[in-house]
């Protein structure tokens, strides 16, 4: 069981928290013009790392928002968490960052 | 040599100190003319095809560690072909025949025991949604019957049909020629038949970048060297994004933590597969006695082979209201794999941006069953170069043309 800090709430059980995946994909503005390739890349294509992962959790069973976090996806360690709309607190130029 | 009767009481006759090596371990040449990088079942599976059906034995098996020792040494053995759209149906049952004379083909006992798979229902809706997989697999040609809930009690009479109260059991779907097999002795079948034919199987061998010149493969950059070849297929399972990042594309996939557990042997209890997709439990009793557990996949990206207690905790549950007998039976071992799900539950087979590397990947929390089937259509692909007919619905581009192949309710686990 993950203990994850809510940015909002503190620290709580993984149990109370719905997985959201990647972080920071925007939608494409001005995408009249988009290829299905280009839709496809927006809509399915990850980064799935090995490693430092920007990723999205909901506190559900708490108060209800979306946030982000920075975690190492081979020990699992959550590195950071921050409100949506935050840039990653940590990045490729920390140690330990790969982003 | 052959193993018969024979061979095994000669080699009884000297105490069983001369059986011959399977495989060597060969040093890598420079250059193949097909890299196969992974030693998993359909890595070993693809390289043995290439081999037996196509000629083509000048081909190299890259393996990072041991060859079977990810998810092949990891998943639950459950074998069934009962897939609900025609695409999946054609592939999986195509996988299930060759299962059922593979250790005849392969002189290699893979234990492969048709033992029957019954996947549970416990509310309306599980019933209809199974009624309508039933339907469709037997338009298919695949055996697959509905069973009411005393005909489930019938079948497997230690389930308790009450289920606790919170899983009772109104009805399940049984595939007769479904069942288990071994899942080491599949890997170390297919090594053995390639071997013998010419393939190299190099372990410990981790690739660690692609040689790409103008978007044509040239070969791989291993821990042991450069190696060149003009085609190349990656079947890495978990590991898939990762290289993929390496030759300069991305995949759909999401890699998650499946875990499974064994409990302590006991005398024979359970004759057949149970699934329950609802609550994420399936169990069967190996030869040795112990029950094989699987539970159900963690929420979160992961490459840690290991998951969260809860979700162990959550599957136990589930098997100990449905079983009550084994309440009182310890696991001894538990472990994780990491699975590469796409978003359809259906893998992907073909062709990559780049000219000449092929992918097999995205099987997600059910590679294993397929492991014949998927080496079979693979090697095919390879030698010529297009996708097996019965791959072609799997390729890449699907994600771009929208003709996915939703196969979350059959794939038993949800994703």
């Amino acid at each position: 069981m993950l203990l994850i800090e809510c940015p909002h709430c503190g620290p709580r059980n993984e149990s109370e928290f719905h997985y959201g995946d990647q972080a920071h994909i925007a939608r494409p503005e001005h995408n009249e013009g988009m290829s299905d390739q280009e839709w496809a890349e927006y809509v399915y294509l990850r980064e799935n790392p090995k490693g430092l992962f920007r990723e999205r959790w909901c506190h559900t069973a708490g108060c209800g928002r979306w946030f982000n976090a920075v975690r190492d996806t081979v020990s699992s360690r959550i590195m950071a968490t921050y409100k949506t709309g935050e840039e990653a607190p940590i990045g490729a130029d920390q140690e330990g960052g790969q982003l | 040599m052959r193993y018969s009767a024979f061979s095994l009481l000669r080699n009884t006759l000297s105490h069983h100190k001369n059986w011959p090596q399977m495989w060597d371990n060969p040093d890598p040449l420079p250059e193949y003319d097909v890299i196969i990088i992974g030693g998993g079942g359909h890595g070993l599976a693809t390289a043995y095809y290439l081999a037996s059906q196509h000629g083509i034995t000048n081909v190299a098996v890259l393996e990072k560690a041991w060859i079977g020792g990810g998810n092949t040494g990891r998943n639950t053995t459950i074998v069934r072909s009962n897939y609900l759209w025609d695409e999946s149906a054609k592939l999986y049952e195509t996988a299930l025949k060759l299962w059922e004379n593979l250790s005849q083909e392969l002189n290699y006992n893979v234990m492969f025991s048709q033992r029957g798979v019954m996947n549970l229902c416990h509310n309306v809706h599980d019933v209809r949604e199974t009624k309508r997989r039933v339907n469709a697999n037997r338009l298919n040609g695949i055996d697959s019957e509905f069973l009411d809930a005393q005909q489930v009690k019938e079948f497997c009479p230690a389930i308790d049909l009450r289920g606790g109260g919170r899983y009772p059991v109104m009805g399940a779907s049984l595939q007769r020629r479904g069942g288990t097999a071994r899942h080491d002795a599949v890997a170390w079948g297919y090594a053995r038949g390639a071997a013998k034919r010419g393939v190299h199987i190099i372990q410990n061998c981790p690739v660690t970048g692609f040689d790409i010149e103008g978007g044509v493969i040239k070969g791989v950059q291993t821990a042991k060297g450069a190696i060149k070849a003009k085609r190349v297929g990656m079947v890495v399972a978990g590991h898939s994004s990762v290289l993929a990042n390496m030759a300069g594309f991305k995949l759909p996939l999401h890699c998650r933590p499946l875990q499974a557990l064994v409990s302590e042997p006991v005398k024979p209890a359970i004759d057949c597969v149970v699934m329950s997709n609802a609550v994420h439990a399936y169990i069967s009793q190996s030869d040795k006695g112990e029950l094989v557990i699987g539970a159900g996949t963690d929420a979160y990206c992961s490459y840690g082979q290991r998951g969260s207690m809860h979700n162990t905790e959550g599957t136990l549950a589930a098997i100990c209201e449905m079983f009550p007998q084994f309440r009182r039976m310890k696991m001894l071992r538990a472990w994780g794999g990491i699975v590469d799900t796409c978003p359809d539950a259906s893998p992907i087979i073909g062709h990559t941006p780049v000219k000449g590397l092929y992918i097999n990947c995205g099987w997600g929390t059910g590679g294993f069953k397929a492991t014949p089937g998927s080496g079979f259509v693979f090697a095919d692909t390879i030698a010529n170069e297009r996708p097996h007919p019965l791959a072609e619905p799997f390729a890449l581009s699907r994600f771009s043309t929208g003709y996915l192949i939703g196969e979350h309710g059959a794939a038993g686990v949800a994703h």
